[in-house]
């Protein structure tokens, strides 16, 4: 048992770290907001030249094979940030679908242009009318000779206006499948807006779009279990940002109670703020604990990893929500305005929670394995 | 990072496994089961066991008798004590005046003490807190006024758990009034056999008579039984205070609690009396306090490992104390939900012979009850974030 990082993994959380911090404030996050992509292409080539585009990929793919523990220093880091550049959309979403599920040629064909950051991705599979977490399709893809025609609608694809090309999720007969779909492909509608939080979502209209037979990723009817295991990945992923974003938000306000003066005093000398204040640091404590557990169960048996990831991420739906909340009440009216870093954690921690199943999803998952622990002898 | 036990770790778990499959007594263990109050020959008798195969006080210097075990043995240790069901000992005794007398104590001190300590020849209490003197221990006034080679005492404390069984007593006096109140406090050792002392049971919402008032009437003590310095006392209760802060959570007797909620889960909804729509309410709040535990559990294991490391303060050993008191307070609280009416009629303080068929449900609220104490004693959970707020985050 053991929770020191390596050399290796301490030098990339310094670098990384560092690099949000120096390039990544504030006044950049606002600028990147209004652009008319939404984000920083150059914040993000500066991901890329970080190498932490190829982290998670096995190194004969132009990777690192970097592990959990990786992704979740670099997922904490960004989380700090706020970034809202496409590294869970590319990367972390449609990369996961690419790492579990797409052939040796597929791979060679997107992951150097992903890893250089000239290649964005999207994952296309929530529908309106699904159950929210469902690992099903609606969206059709039928036989048309040689490839596929796909038809359908899917709503907030994360970066899905900038994607280059969008991994698309459709019901191919033989159950559902996972397809490749340049977005400039004819029939593809893309309507964009933006997220509370700050990243870009679309709505994705695909009408008769037709694609080779090169782009089905693993065999029709195989998505589920590609997509299981994404989410797996990517919901530890969400976790550890999410301990970034409250690391931020804790910080910020501790800061703020300590130069905040009212009644002659520094407001943190108030008890009922102090007794807040040390609630949130436990909240927070707790969740980097589940962060980690998160993070050192990707690769263990199915049944201990699938309950570790839904405590981790039940256990940050309540502490993000605590945090974000606390955060914005100790600030006073300064927490509610949009010039100020706090409120937009709040939004961020507000919309993780929502994403890949929330508190309550993950508990109902609990319960229906019965538990965290496995069966009381 | 790695979150398995080494192969060592893992051997030392399962010999500590199969010491207590073999040494632990098969009424001590049911008596835990069925959340008995333990007498004081209960207690002594597994001390005893556990002081024979050297594990009574691991945590003192090895010349003592404590065991030169790391960060992770200690937990493993605590963690299979608790899941095997069994007690823990006199915290007076193993958690406060051994290490007290180990670190401060003469060598007279040591010699008559130590031995007798560990094997509870010697039954101690803990004589601090007073009815004015509380999370404001510093306040007290219990005075001890030199005489020759004695000191006299007069006042009184309150609270004072097991006094009544005590053969010693340890405690706190005033013997100066002219500084700050942390200055002029003196460490002292009484024999409770000494004329002037009087002590009287005070009953708890539990039903229990643990805790009691002593007063004290021109009680005589030898200067030789200061611990410390006359005047310096104040050092060694922060000594004290600041107990192990590993087994502070107290992770492993939650998990028990929690397997022994699931089998009760179990057992009502076989025998129908829970409806389908209570099993569902309840496997929602099982789960969420699952989700608490093991956050828990982790937090405390990055402590354990950071100690192996050198350890020092940091954030995450800072909140074990809180949220392992709410959490073993929270797991009590549920099994009196289950209990349900059929826990109202609680079984005799000190009844025995119970079983799990029945014998949880009267002891089901008692154990609720009494466990609202963790969050007092201790250093209360409001002092506690007090500390946190100041010594962590400055404020
Ligand atoms: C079961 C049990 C056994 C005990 N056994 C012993 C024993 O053997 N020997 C012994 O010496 N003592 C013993 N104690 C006493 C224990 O140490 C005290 O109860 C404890 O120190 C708290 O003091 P108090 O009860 O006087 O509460 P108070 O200090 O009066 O506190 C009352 C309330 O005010 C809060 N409070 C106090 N100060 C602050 C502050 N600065 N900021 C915010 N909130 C504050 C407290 O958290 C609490 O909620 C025992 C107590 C219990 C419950």
């Amino acid at each position: 048992m053991d929770f020191e990082l390596t050399d290796e993994q301490k030098m990339l959380q310094e670098a990384v770290t560092r690099l949000v911090a120096d390039t990544y404030g504030f006044q950049q996050r606002e600028h990147a907001l209004k652009t008319s992509d939404g984000w920083s292409r150059q914040a993000y080539a500066g991901l890329a030249d970080m190498g932490l585009l190829g982290m998670p990929f096995a190194e004969e793919d132009g990777g690192f094979g970097g592990g959990g523990v990786e992704m979740m220093i670099v997922m904490e880091a960004l989380g700090r940030g706020l970034m809202v550049e496409p590294y869970f959309a590319t990367v972390v979403l449609a990369g996961g679908v690419l790492r579990y599920g797409a052939s040796a040629e597929q791979r060679a064909g997107i992951l150097p242009g992903l890893i250089a950051g000239e290649h964005i991705l999207a994952l296309a599979h929530s529908e309106r009318g699904m159950p929210r977490h469902t690992l099903d399709a609606r969206t059709t893809a039928t036989r048309d000779g040689e490839g596929w025609k796909i038809d359908g609608r899917k709503i907030a694809v994360i970066h899905g206006a900038s994607a280059d090309t969008l991994v698309v999720s459709a019901q191919t007969g033989e159950g559902p499948g996972l397809f490749l779909v340049n977005t400039a492909a004819e029939g593809v509608a893309v309507e964009k807006a933006r997220g509370y939080d700050g990243v870009p979502v679309a709505d994705i209209t695909f009408s008769s779009v037709a694609v080779p037979a090169a782009a089905l990723i693993g065999d029709a009817g195989q998505s589920g279990a590609i997509l299981a295991r994404t989410f797996e990945v990517a919901t530890a992923a969400l976790v550890a940002e999410a301990v970034g974003a409250m690391s931020e938000t804790f910080d910020v306000t501790v800061e703020y109670l300590k130069t905040r003066r009212q009644f002659g005093v520094a407001i943190g000398s108030f008890q009922a703020l102090q007794h807040r204040a040390v609630d949130m640091l436990m909240e927070l404590e707790l969740s980097r604990s589940m962060a980690v557990l998160a993070a050192l169960s990707l690769d263990i048996d199915a049944d201990q990893r699938t309950r570790n990831i839904s405590a981790a991420k039940a256990q940050i739906g309540k502490s993000g929500r605590l945090i974000g909340q606390e955060a914005v009440q100790m600030h006073g009216a300064i927490g509610i305005t949009a010039e100020y870093k706090v409120g937009h954690a709040f939004k961020r921690l507000t919309a993780i929670d929502a994403l890949l199943g929330d508190r309550d999803y993950h508990l109902a998952r609990l319960v229906e394995l019965r538990g965290v622990y496995p069966a009381a002898a | 990072m790695k979150l398995d036990f080494t192969a060592e770790e893992l051997a030392f778990r399962d010999e500590v496994r199969a010491f207590l499959k073999d040494a632990l007594p098969g009424d001590l263990r049911q008596k835990m089961i069925d959340r008995e109050h333990l007498d004081k020959a209960d207690t002594v008798r597994w001390q005893r066991i556990l002081n024979a195969r050297g594990w009574a006080v691991t945590h003192w210097p090895v010349q003592y008798g404590g065991q030169n075990w790391t960060p992770a043995q200690r937990y493993i240790f605590q963690e299979e004590m608790a899941l095997a069901h069994a007690p823990e000992g006199s915290p007076f005794n193993v958690n406060m005046i051994g290490p007290v007398l180990c670190r401060y104590g003469t060598d007279a001190q040591k010699e008559n003490f130590l031995a007798a300590t560990a094997n509870i020849d010697i039954w101690w209490c803990q004589g601090f807190s007073e009815p004015g003197a509380g999370s404001d221990l510093a306040s007290l006034k219990t005075i001890a006024i030199r005489d020759g080679d004695d000191y006299v005492l007069n006042g009184q404390k309150i609270w004072t758990t097991q006094a009544q069984h005590a053969d010693w007593m340890f405690g706190l006096f005033r013997t100066d009034n002219s500084g700050r109140k942390q200055q002029g406090i003196t460490f002292l050792l009484l024999d409770m056999k000494t004329p002037g002392i009087t002590v009287r049971p005070i009953e708890t919402i539990d039903g229990g008579h643990d805790a009691n008032e002593v007063f004290f009437d021109d009680v005589r003590v030898p200067v030789g039984n200061v611990v410390g310095e006359e005047g310096k006392g104040w050092d060694v209760a922060k000594h004290l205070l600041g107990s192990e802060r590993s087994g502070i959570a107290r992770i492993g007797l939650s998990k028990e609690r929690l397997s022994q909620l699931r089998v009760l889960e179990r057992r009502l909804a076989g025998d129908g009396t829970l409806t389908q729509e209570e099993q569902l309410r309840l496997a929602y709040k099982l789960a969420e306090v699952e989700v608490e535990l093991r956050a828990l559990e982790l937090t405390q294991l990055r402590v354990v490992a950071a100690d192996a490391h050198g350890g020092g303060a940091n954030a995450a050993a800072s909140i074990l104390k809180v949220k392992g008191t709410e959490m073993q307070q929270r797991m009590t609280e549920l099994v009196t939900e289950l209990a349900g009416p059929a826990g109202l009629a609680v079984t005799d303080h000190d009844h025995h012979g119970g079983d799990l068929d029945t014998g949880w449900l009267g002891a089901a609220a008692p154990f609720y009850f009494t466990m609202r104490k963790v969050s007092i004693f201790g250093g209360s959970n409001e002092v506690q974030k007090n500390i946190i707020a100041k010594t962590m985050l400055g404020l």
